[in-house]
């Protein structure tokens, strides 16, 4: 008997002419079937869909590349990884293995740091809510305290003179770099002068090691000329304070912001061909350092605290079609296995959707929902897909960035998360929700636990 | 239900609609679902031949039979007997 013939949905697709399509032209013209050489089907089989997958390779080789190209411009180039993008152990440890120190925004970040092994003088203070147990603890580690305000400033002063221990701090500095929106919530302004202030206290108090400048321009920055700004305007400082006091900074932080290759919603082009690469953000920052009036011999130590751009591409989640459905105006729409509660990054990205399995060259265009019974679950408004059907699976791509943090316990229990290692072995790193992570911190009042009494 | 008489199906899957002037693409079972449809064959009996053709079950081809349909509607090239 021979073989039945591959069954796509039927398709009618009315043709388009004398006008472009504003959705875009197809995307998508092969299938991603395996993710480091391991078969997405084979993955969802073992670990359940939707999964997020890492690629330990990918974080690797983006970290490599990011550092060749500010190693081989400037003499002293350090990276810290940013806890909140992405601070599952596993991917903070390759990082750390890469040499990247830690950066963190609150205690708990801090006390993850130190748990991976990171000792406390390799750690970045940073955020606007520090308190003082955490502040205590990071002076006595001698780590790296970035103020973002004067009552902290003022904390630190308080708790150093307690201890009787150098506070090793940084100041945070906004700052207008030519871009929109200025970032003015964090730190101390550089063009009123108040960043300016805040150094000449710190550099009077006995208890402050003024070690380090820092700022962070914004987030998905899509020039690299405004941090070639800002490497400037922070230099001019480190300058100002060799003047004055005859003292050096060690290290200048640009903190993170470049942009990965996603595409932003409503972007005309593809954030590929948009976005700059490392090396156009190595060489605006790493110019402006050499030629500022910095004296060669103490040119300080540049630190980067890049996140998105590290780690967005080695992040995929997959899913599966849950439904096909048809809207009143004739429009597909087609329900996925992934919320906006994993994809927290479907609100401002028009992230690249791909069938798992092989298809033909037919296409339709496809709104895609997530599943939760909610309004706003939309993952795609508009993309161009061929027909998929129940159960066919999808690969997200370029999700690594924020996703498994600030991701949502809701409606549904959140799914496994694995590394695919350098020799292609998958790894949990975390293990799916049950029931039971959810009620084991819930707590019943004694007048509840029946409800058959009222 | 049949496809309208003035409906044009080339074998490439290309359709014309001369009462509107839009023209349309089909896939490869599009294209026969519709030659059959035209051809004057009854739903059952296009569902049967499907069914035999091709690697699909008879629930997954019902659903992507109605959405084509649908489809088909919606174009209006499709029209039903007195």
């Amino acid at each position: 008997m021979s073989e039945k013939k591959k069954f796509e949905r039927p398709v009618i697709k009315k043709v388009q002419t004398g006008m472009t399509n504003k959705f875009g032209t197809r995307t998508e013209f092969d299938p991603i079937t395996h993710i480091d050489k391991v078969p997405v089907k084979e993955l969802i089989e073992k670990h359940g869909s939707p999964l997020y997958v890492v690629s330990e390779q990918t974080i690797r080789s983006t970290y490599q590349d990011l550092y060749r190209a500010f190693s081989t411009r400037y003499p002293k180039v350090q990276m810290a990884w940013s806890y909140k993008t992405n601070y599952l152990d596993a991917v903070c440890r390759v990082f750390h293995q890469e040499g990247s120190w830690a950066e963190v925004v609150s205690g708990f970040e801090y006390d993850k740091a130190l748990a991976n092994g990171i000792s406390g003088e390799h750690i970045i203070f940073n955020g606007p809510d520090k308190d003082e147990a955490a502040l205590e603890k990071a002076i006595t580690k001698k780590s790296l305290i970035h103020i973002d305000h004067f009552d902290e400033l003022y904390s630190i002063i308080e708790i150093a003179n307690e201890l009787n221990i150098t506070a090793r701090v940084a100041i945070r500095i906004n700052m207008d770099t030519g871009i929109f929106p200025q970032w003015t919530r964090f730190g101390f302004n550089y063009d009123n002068g108040e960043a300016w202030e805040v150094i000449n206290r710190i550099m009077l108090q006995e208890k402050l090691e003024l070690i380090g400048l820092h700022a962070h321009i914004g987030t998905y920055i899509m020039s690299a000329l405004p941090y070639g700004v800002a490497a400037s305007k922070l230099a001019n400082l480190a300058a100002s304070v060799e003047k004055k006091f005859g003292h050096n900074v060690k290290y200048i932080d640009l903190g993170g912001g470049f942009a990965s290759k996603n595409t932003l919603k409503g972007a005309y082009l593809s954030g590929t061909d948009t976005c700059p690469s490392f090396d156009e953000y190595a060489e605006a920052i790493t110019s402006a350092l050499v030629r500022s009036e910095i004296k060669p011999e103490h040119l300080p130590m540049l630190i980067l605290e890049t996140g998105r751009a590290l780690i967005d591409d080695a992040g995929y989640i997959l899913g599966s079609v849950i439904a096909n459905k048809r809207m009143p105006d004739g429009k597909r729409s087609m329900i996925i296995d992934v919320g906006v509660n994993f994809l927290f990054t479907s609100f401002w990205y028009e992230h690249k959707i791909t069938p798992a399995q092989s298809f033909s060259h037919h296409t339709e265009d496809t709104i895609i929902y997530g599943p939760l019974c909610m309004n706003i679950d939309i993952i795609r408004e508009h993309i161009t897909l061929p027909p998929l059907k129940r159960g066919d699976h999808v690969v997200i791509s370029r999700i690594g960035a924020y996703n498994m943090t600030q991701w949502m316990q809701f409606i549904n229990l959140r799914p496994s998360i694995v590394m695919i290692d350098m020799d292609g072995k998958a790894h949990v790193i975390r293990e799916n929700e049950t029931l039971n992570t959810v009620k084991q911190n819930e707590r019943i009042p004694e007048h509840l636990t029946d409800i058959n009494k009222k | 239900m049949q496809i309208k008489k003035n409906i044009a199906v080339s074998d490439s899957g290309f359709v014309f609609d001369p009462t509107s002037g839009e023209s349309y693409t089909l896939n490869t079972v599009g294209v026969e679902i519709i030659n059959l449809l035209k051809a004057g064959l009854h739903e059952d009996e296009i569902k049967h031949k499907i069914l035999e053709e091709y690697e699909v079950s008879a629930s997954a081809y019902d659903k992507s039979f109605i959405d084509f349909v649908a489809m088909l509607k919606n174009y209006e090239l499709v029209e039903y007997a007195d």
